[in-house]
């Protein structure tokens, strides 16, 4: 448990799209929706995440990594060799674009874990606690490697510059998923570091976070007896491994879990019937470190769907609209009819009421 | 009477099978196939006998508040730990640390008793507690004792071993000690005096002797033949000098 | 018998042109400095502790008391306390005695750490007109909750949850034992406490009838001494708390001087009248840790599992391992009470050097928990010089679940820390048993000063809250974060888990 750290603050817009049919969108959408939000953003920080990107890979573990050097690389690699089966291997396509002139060594893994019974390490963790293992490792332990994203059929772009320049770097209008999530980032001051971009991923799960999370430091130490390893010192990795623990390793449902995280006030809770009351008073006793408390708007997407919500006095704006089977949630209105001029649904949750949107054939 | 097989239960389970018991109204329990089951009758309350057979674990009895229990073989330690009411009737041996702090009822031991037995024993007008040992006992008898009945019988066993261990009755500020045979002044506390009885202190123990002769069959005469020895506090503020205010 | 050559501490004087003889400095002190000699006030200035009662009470404002300017030849290194107790020892071969927590000046870590404040990436929160949350709950928590859904789609609970102690702010009152402190002393603390939501703590004197209405506020504590513990009063609270050690006196008994037992305490600790209330230093039942274990379930077991156990411990050096293996034995609550804790009476020496500090021990205590992955399995509550509200968010930002005050309390009444609390002639009525002196204590008039304290704390603690940006206790608790150290060396830094002010 290291306290020596510093903290890396920042503030942002954010968006997010689901089809509940899983019919595929392009980038690009995504992309115009965001850009209209520049202002949220400076230009230090911008981000996607994509789900039902993969569909020729889509039992496999999709592993985005950057290098800021070869021999991290090649660290990552021997190590991946000695525990995965690796099915493909590439460089990251992009583009050329004028004003990204310095950018870091990016490769997509499509692996999986060695069968149990073979010499890999920890070979009795499941896959799932094993791939977390792995990013946890890379990211800590191998000096000048970084995992963008972990997840099956699903990735992460992101990098420093404007949310165009980053969509244009990643070809972003070639892919097509039926979850979105984009974020625009407004650090206060220059990390100049891709890894630092969100959506910040682990597994299928992606987090894009809009606000300080006042509560980081009792947030992070309760994490840290979990296992956890914040190596990123952000507030998107907080809500990130929050969830990644209270939904697959607590078995919480996403509902409870936003619970968690925007949790109703006492004043509420003892009016509650006294079940339900029960319930929340103890959730809020044993889940209190868990608690983020200061202003958040956040989206979470995993493969089977979108969540969005914000803190229990809402600090942070979000706004969600429906058209047919598309769901939309953006930090503003407008960033949302720039994309679906004509909604059928236009409406802004209620602090800590999170919207949660599932696929409606869940795969 | 209930019959409960303690074979391979936890302790947590057989007290809550007691409770319930008890709770019921049952007044009579068996307890069979005991051995080592921590807190048998800890704070229990009510009219019931229970009868244990085996060796029954630590803090037997503690805090209980009526109920009497045999134990027809040995037992550990911590017998009778701040009760406080009740009586504990053990046909063997017992332990270290005997009714520590105990604020009434009874303890009869048949056998030897370990160290620190009676420590910082209680008492307040009726709420009188007794502790009687037929055996021998360790270092420490009585140690800070406030106030109870300590009564030592040394009846039987080698002679290697002394009646009683050292520093008897040390740091004592109220309560008695009787015990059967002689004390030496050498192996008490500084704060302990020690008289022959007279005809009221005879009439007491005689009173006492005779319930605990009918537990297990023997007889008071006998055990009266001998002299004892009577331990008081010599002082109800034995360390009184000791600091500057 | 030689006149002492200790110099007396204070000078009490009285002003003969103000004074009208109307002799309430007499009745007022209960140490007997002041006597009628039929024309005037006489004044034995010896005696004077510079508890002020006269000084408050006398109409004319005729009186002084002054700190003797005849003290020893100053001297850096043979202080005034030295060269006192050594000739108080040689006229008495006695051991010097003392009351409350050490007034050396070691170094108080409270005041070289201070609080974080939002400024533009974050908002501050407005605690007087939006939520602001200090409900806190002691005891053991699961480390994660199972969930039914109910025919409502409600959630309902399916984890049984261990009991619990609720309140409505982050603090309780410490320990303190009718004996220690008088019967009216204890009643204005139970009546705060059930006013405010919070609880008290019996102090191991055993609960005295008069106490038995506000048992829904009431830790029942279990100490060395067994004093008063029956069935009845260890069911009688909302938790039982096993005492190993004081922060005042770690590793050593208690000692009730016969002079604080007349027969109402000597009937509720069921000893003779006028004896020495002896508390041993161990508890007899605990030589080592899985004795600590059987003793936490015997009790347990008394109260049929409804009530946390709390384990109160002075901190010591090797704190961390020893909360561990405390909270490893079963304990629901760590009570760790730090080395300026306060006392009704303990030897000087050990009061002045034995022990570490709280701060030092809450950082400690809650690293290792939480390296151990244990941290949820008990509360830690904090004591030991807790002066103020910001001293009380300090130790719940190092990881504290609450703080026990006693000494602040204590002020509410009256007191002025005159550190003679051992002597029973408390002119406050508080520390003495002595019904003159006990009845000028209402516990009436003074529940309601102690009311005000703690919402005044309350409300500080809520202004904290809201600079910081959070709106709940919990937000708070355990976040070093928000701490940085000013004038602290690296290793203190990093004991504490703070950063330096400027990182």
């Amino acid at each position: 448990m290291n306290h020596n750290f510093q903290k890396d603050i920042s503030g942002c817009g954010l968006v997010g799209i689901i089809n509940r049919d899983g019919k595929r969108i392009s980038g690009s959408f995504a992309c115009n929706s965001l850009c209209l939000m520049n202002d949220r953003g400076n230009g230090l920080g911008a981000g996607y995440a994509a789900y039902g990107i993969y569909p020729e890979y889509k039992d496999l573990y999709a592993f985005h990594i950057m290098y800021d050097e070869l021999g991290a690389k090649t660290d990552t690699e021997e190590y991946l060799k000695k525990n995965y089966h690796i099915e493909k291997k590439e460089p990251m396509p992009t583009a050329s674009v004028p004003t990204i002139k310095i950018h870091p060594i990016i490769w997509r893994y499509f692996i999986k874990p060695l069968p149990e019974k073979a010499e890999r390490e920890l070979a009795n963790l499941g896959d799932d606690d094993f791939v977390v293992h792995t990013v946890m490792k890379i990211n800590s332990e191998i000096d000048g490697a970084y995992v963008f994203s972990s997840g099956k059929n699903m990735g992460a772009f992101k990098g420093v510059g404007m949310p165009i320049e980053i969509a244009r770097f990643f070809r972003l209008e070639e892919y097509e998923g039926y979850i979105w999530t984009a974020h625009t980032r407004f650090p206060t001051n220059t990390p100049g570091w891709w890894g630092g971009a969100h959506p910040f991923t682990l597994l299928d799960w992606s987090i894009v976070h809009n606000g300080e999370i006042s509560s980081y430091g009792i947030n992070k130490r309760y994490l840290e007896m979990y296992g956890y390893k914040l190596t990123l010192l952000t507030d998107t990795e907080v809500v990130a491994y929050l969830f990644d623990l209270m939904v697959r390793k607590h078995g919480l449902d996403t509902a409870t879990a936003c619970t968690v995280l925007a949790a109703p006030f006492w004043k509420r809770i003892d009016d509650m019937p006294e079940d339900e009351k029960e319930a929340m008073t103890a959730l809020r006793m044993v889940y209190g470190s868990a608690l983020m408390n200061g202003p958040f708007s956040i989206l979470f997407g995993h493969s089977k769907g979108l969540v969005g919500f914000n803190d229990r006095i809402k600090l942070r704006p979000l706004m969600a609209a429906t058209k047919g089977k598309t769901v939309y949630m953006a930090s503003e209105e407008s960033a949302i009819r720039e994309i679906c001029p004509s909604p059928e649904k236009v409406w802004a949750p209620r602090a800590g009421e999170p919207v949660i949107v599932e696929l409606e054939d869940s795969r | 009477m209930l019959t409960i097989d303690a074979k391979g239960i936890y302790y947590r389970d057989l007290n809550n099978k007691v409770r319930e018991a008890v709770a019921k109204g049952e007044k009579e329990i068996f307890l069979k196939n005991i051995n080592g089951q921590y807190y048998i009758g800890d704070g229990l309350r009510g009219d019931v006998k229970i009868t244990i057979e085996g060796v029954p674990g630590n803090d037997l009895a503690a805090f209980m508040d009526g109920p009497t229990i045999i134990i027809k073989n040995n037992a550990q330690d911590n017998i009778a730990n701040t009760m406080n009411s009740g009586k504990v009737i053990v046909h063997g041996d017992a332990g270290d640390v005997l009714g520590y702090g105990m604020r009434g009822g009874k303890l009869h031991i048949r056998g030897n008793v370990g160290y620190r037995v009676g420590i910082h024993m209680k008492g307040y007008k009726k709420q009188n507690p007794i502790i009687i040992a037929g055996g021998k006992a360790g270092d420490f008898f009585g140690e800070y004792m406030a106030g109870g009945v300590l009564i030592l019988l040394g009846l039987d066993g080698d002679n290697k071993r002394p009646l009683v261990g050292d520093y008897l009755g040390t740091g004592m500020h109220g309560g008695v000690i009787f015990i059967r045979g002689d004390v030496d002044k050498k192996g008490c506390g500084a704060e302990v005096g020690i008289t022959d009885l007279n005809e009221e202190d005879k009439k007491f123990l005689k009173e006492h002797l005779e319930d605990y002769c009918k537990d297990f069959n023997l007889k008071t005469e006998d055990i009266m033949k001998s002299g004892f020895k009577k331990l008081t506090p010599a002082s109800l503020r034995p360390y009184g000098n000791l600091y500057a205010y | 018998m030689f006149k002492s050559l200790a110099v007396p501490e204070f000078l009490a004087k009285i002003d003969p042109v103000k004074c009208i003889r109307c002799k309430r400095c007499i009745q007022n002190c209960g140490w007997s400095v002041y006597s009628w000699g039929g024309d005037k006030v006489l004044i034995d200035t010896f005696k004077c502790v510079k508890c002020l009662r006269c000084y408050h009470y006398c109409p004319e404002e005729a009186i002084t008391i002054e700190d003797n300017p005849v003290i020893y030849r100053n001297n850096a290194n043979w202080g005034y306390n030295h060269i006192r107790n050594i000739k108080r020892q040689a006229e008495t071969g006695g051991i010097p005695l003392t009351g409350m927590g050490s007034d050396l000046p070691y170094p108080i870590l409270f005041d070289h750490l201070l609080i974080d404040a939002c400024q533009v990436t974050n908002p501050s929160i407005d605690p007087l007109r939006e939520p602001m949350e200090l409900r806190t709950y002691l005891g053991k928590k699961p480390a994660r909750l199972e969930f039914d859904k109910g025919p409502d789609g409600k959630l309902r609970l399916k984890t049984k949850m261990p009991p619990q102690i609720k309140l409505e702010m982050p603090f309780i009152f410490a320990p303190m034992s009718y004996g220690s402190i008088s019967l009216n002393a204890q009643k204005t603390i139970a009546m705060a406490a059930k006013e405010l939501g919070i609880v008290m703590n019996t102090g191991e004197g055993g609960l005295h009838e008069e106490i038995y209405p506000y048992r829904s506020n009431v830790i029942v504590q279990v100490a060395s001494g067994r004093f008063g513990v029956n069935p009845d009063y260890l069911n009688a609270g909302v938790a039982v708390e096993i005492k190993i050690g004081q922060g005042a006196k770690p590793g050593i008994g208690g000692h009730l001087p016969g002079e604080k037992i007349p027969l109402d305490i000597a009937k509720t600790r069921m000893i003779p009248v006028g004896t020495d209330a002896l508390s041993p230093a161990p508890q007899h039942d605990i030589y080592s840790i899985e004795d600590l274990r059987q003793l936490i379930y015997a009790l347990k077991e008394a109260t049929n599992y409804t009530k946390p156990v709390s384990v109160k411990i002075a901190a010591v050096h090797n704190v961390a391992a020893i909360a561990s293996g405390i909270v490893r034995a079963g304990a629901d609550i760590v009570y760790i009470d730090g080395f300026r804790g306060g006392t009704g009476a303990a030897p000087v020496i050990i009061r002045d050097h034995l022990g570490i500090p709280i701060e030092h021990a809450i950082a400690a205590v809650d690293d290792r928990l939480r390296q151990e992955g244990i941290r949820n399995e008990a509360s830690i509550i904090a004591a030991g010089g807790i002066r103020s509200s910001a001293d009380a968010a300090k130790a719940i930002a190092l990881g504290a679940d609450a703080v026990a005050l006693g000494t602040s309390a204590l002020i509410t009444m009256g007191c002025t820390v005159c550190g003679k609390c051992y002597t029973g002639n408390c002119s406050w009525g508080i520390t003495t048993q002595r019904p003159e002196l006990t009845v000028r204590l209402d516990p009436e008039v003074y529940a309601e000063r102690l009311i005000n304290l703690i919402h005044a704390w309350s409300h500080e603690l809520k202004e904290i809250l809201g600079a910081l940006g959070v709106n709940a206790i919990e937000s708070l608790r355990g976040s070093r974060e928000r701490l940085r150290g000013v004038g602290l060396d690296s290793q203190t830094l990093d004991i504490l888990g703070v950063k330096p002010a400027g990182r």
